[in-house]
């Protein structure tokens, strides 16, 4: 099992892959996945009972990536993870390829098709209860965006999980304050969100979402109560890890040119070596 | 080469702007004018061009966050207490998941609605299927009182914004992002509902709608240089569906060939199949669009280019179509 150091070496690798994705790709949701790439590598790699050779087994834990625009970091954490080879993803958006800019089950990992916001949830609600009817003890984790919550399908699918009592559904939210046209708060106000959700009957916890051993502490002990569907407000930065796209709106379906995508890979290189060496003092 | 200059050299055309910029810009001075013109969004401002409008008219926007159900409601509300009101989000969005706002809110409620579909049929290429609009023409086609208007070229856009700010009827616009080329002299006329001839032809004649317009003008031009005469008909408005123009056109020609970025089910072409059929008319007909099948990925020009829905592509069908 990975501790949180390999982790966190994992997470500055995909960094760099998913940049790299994206600029052979000329396409992709840069900051949305730079945002939630912390928060993928360790469901894929400590939380998920899933594997490749395992994807056909009624009993995997499914996930569902509601904020589909970040596919490409989904599809660098199930290469990694072995899914399909990584030489598929030079194909990403291009003529006749499966692999287009949202996800699909076309792609061996991906559980449904997702890329319209506000699906996700709903559809992770249908998972859980027939996990339930059937007692099997699979669980459904789902990735929703801040901003996608404007979708009112995520809050009706919440009276739904909460109804049923769904301790077998795992909501995780991608707070990092933005999405395109700006901040939430500006563009529709989601605060106070903890006391919203809470109210909507979930147990609720909040961590830092780049913080991958916060991540596998609250994700490692889910359901937070039993009987209730839980849900983890993970707070992060869109854009995370390279300096001039942190918290910049115009990232978020921004591509590198030339002279950005070299600034932006000396940090991520630079990160995978303090990583690297950090892993390396500790063996 | 680029796509750009490729596609004028090809026509021989002046290239003009996207048809989403003629939007934004003709709705900009719209609400210069008339400070009861209201803009409302859904996260969709800056893909609306519309980051100017909100800057410069900001009490004239109301922005709802990524809610299209919500979007389309308040739009109702708004026009029902005399707002001219332009709710605008993508194609795909606007007609799929806010179908039932548009029916009962908008069109049975009679809240004349200008409902913009920007990035419309496949532009968002890439990004697959949930990005595509196929379906919107064919489920709007059936609810009543709502007219669909699919401008070809900046003239057409510019004319039809500013129609349906002052149509009594809701009105469904959708359009796409890549610069088109003017088609129609600046002294043509615009109407909802009136069909523009291209060109005329006895041969063959395509009756298109949106972006595939310049793509049949092309056509039309590779056929006249291998003596074949072929018309072009902009049919911008799909409902209501100007009969004359179409069974005149279809009267006047051996083969028809309709042309959409839609699905080839219930769209333009088949809603000209049935006034043809219902006419008395009696052709060689054609529906061209995308076939009922998993969308190839790719750019729109490549999505195109496969199903033949390129100048290349339609020269040959109406060759086809004509030794048949
Ligand atoms: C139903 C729907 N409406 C609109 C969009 C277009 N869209 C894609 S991403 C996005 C913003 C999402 O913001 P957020 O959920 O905060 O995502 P993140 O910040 O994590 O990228 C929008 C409006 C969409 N994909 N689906
Ligand atoms: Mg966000």
């Amino acid at each position: 099992m990975l501790d949180a150091q390999q982790l966190s070496l994992k997470s500055a690798r995909y960094r760099r892959s998913i940049l790299r994705l994206i600029k052979r790709a000329g396409a992709g949701h840069t900051s949305g996945d730079l945002s939630c790439v912390d928060i993928l590598n360790v469901l894929y790699n400590r939380v998920l009972n899933v594997a490749p050779e395992t994807f056909a087994d009624p009993d995997r834990d499914r996930f569902i990536q509601s904020k589909g625009h970040s596919v490409e970091a989904l599809y660098v954490v199930l290469a990694d993870r072995g899914f399909f080879p990584e030489s598929e993803l030079e194909t990403v958006c291009r003529f006749g390829s499966h692999f287009v800019g949202h996800p699909t089950r076309k792609v061996p990992g991906i559980e449904q098709n997702t890329g319209a916001l506000g699906h996700g949830l709903p559809m992770s609600v249908g998972a859980a209860l027939a996990g339930k009817m059937d007692a099997r003890p699979f669980r459904v984790f789902t990735l929703l965006g801040d901003g996608e919550l404007a979708e009112g399908s995520n809050w009706e699918a919440s009276l739904t999980a909460a109804h049923y009592g769904l301790d077998n559904l795992v909501v995780i939210v991608d707070r990092n304050f933005l999405q395109i046209t700006g901040p939430t708060e500006d563009v529709c106000a989601l605060e106070p969100l903890e006391a919203k959700f809470r109210d909507f009957g979930y147990c609720v916890r909040t961590c830092d979402g780049h913080d991958v051993a916060a991540l596998v502490q609250a994700l490692e002990s889910v359901p937070f109560r039993e009987g209730r569907p839980s849900l983890l407000l993970a707070r992060t930065i869109k854009g995370k890890g390279v300096s001039f796209m942190e918290n910049d709106p115009s990232w978020h379906h921004g591509v590198p040119d030339e002279e950005q995508y070299a600034a932006a890979m000396r940090e991520l290189d630079a990160a995978v070596a303090e990583r690297e060496a950090e892993v390396a003092a500790d063996d | 080469m680029t796509e750009r200059s490729a596609a004028a050299a090809r026509g021989g055309l002046t290239m003009g702007r996207p048809n989403l910029v003629e939007f934004a810009d003709t709705l900009l001075a719209l609400g210069r004018e008339d400070r009861d013109v209201v803009v409302v969004t859904s996260d969709s401002r800056g893909s609306g061009k519309l980051t100017g409008f909100a800057r410069e008219l900001p009490d004239q926007v109301v922005e709802v966050g990524v809610a299209e159900q919500n979007l389309v409601g308040i739009a109702a509300g708004l026009a029902s207490a005399g707002k001219k009101v332009f709710a605008v989000s993508p194609a795909c969005f606007l007609t799929a998941r806010a179908l039932e706002q548009i029916k009962n809110d908008v069109a049975y409620s009679g809240n004349p609605v200008t409902l913009v579909g920007i990035s419309a049929g496949v532009s968002y290429g890439a990004l697959g299927s949930t990005h595509h609009s196929l379906h919107d023409t064919a489920a709007l086609r059936c609810i009543n009182n709502v007219d669909i208007v699919v401008p070809a070229d900046n003239f057409e856009t510019r004319s039809a914004v500013r129609a349906a700010a002052e149509c009594p009827r809701p009105v469904y616009l959708r359009f796409g992002k890549k610069p088109m080329p003017d088609l129609h002299k600046p002294d043509a006329s615009f109407r909802i509902g009136r069909a523009m001839r291209l060109r005329a032809g006895s041969d063959a004649v395509f009756v298109a709608t949106g972006e595939t317009v310049c793509r049949a003008a092309a056509a039309a031009r590779a056929l006249a240089e291998r003596g074949v005469s072929a018309g072009v008909i902009s049919m911008h408005t799909v409902k209501p569906l100007d009969r004359e123009a179409l069974l005149g056109a279809a009267r006047g020609a051996n083969a028809l060939i309709t042309v959409e970025e839609h699905s080839v089910y219930g769209g333009l072409g088949e809603a000209c199949a049935a006034v043809l059929l219902q006419g008395g008319v009696r052709t060689r007909f054609r529906i061209l669009g995308l076939p009922d099948e998993y969308t190839v990925t790719g750019s729109q020009e490549e999505i195109f280019r496969h199903y033949g829905i390129s100048p290349e592509g339609l020269t040959e069908l109406a060759g086809q179509l004509l030794n048949a």
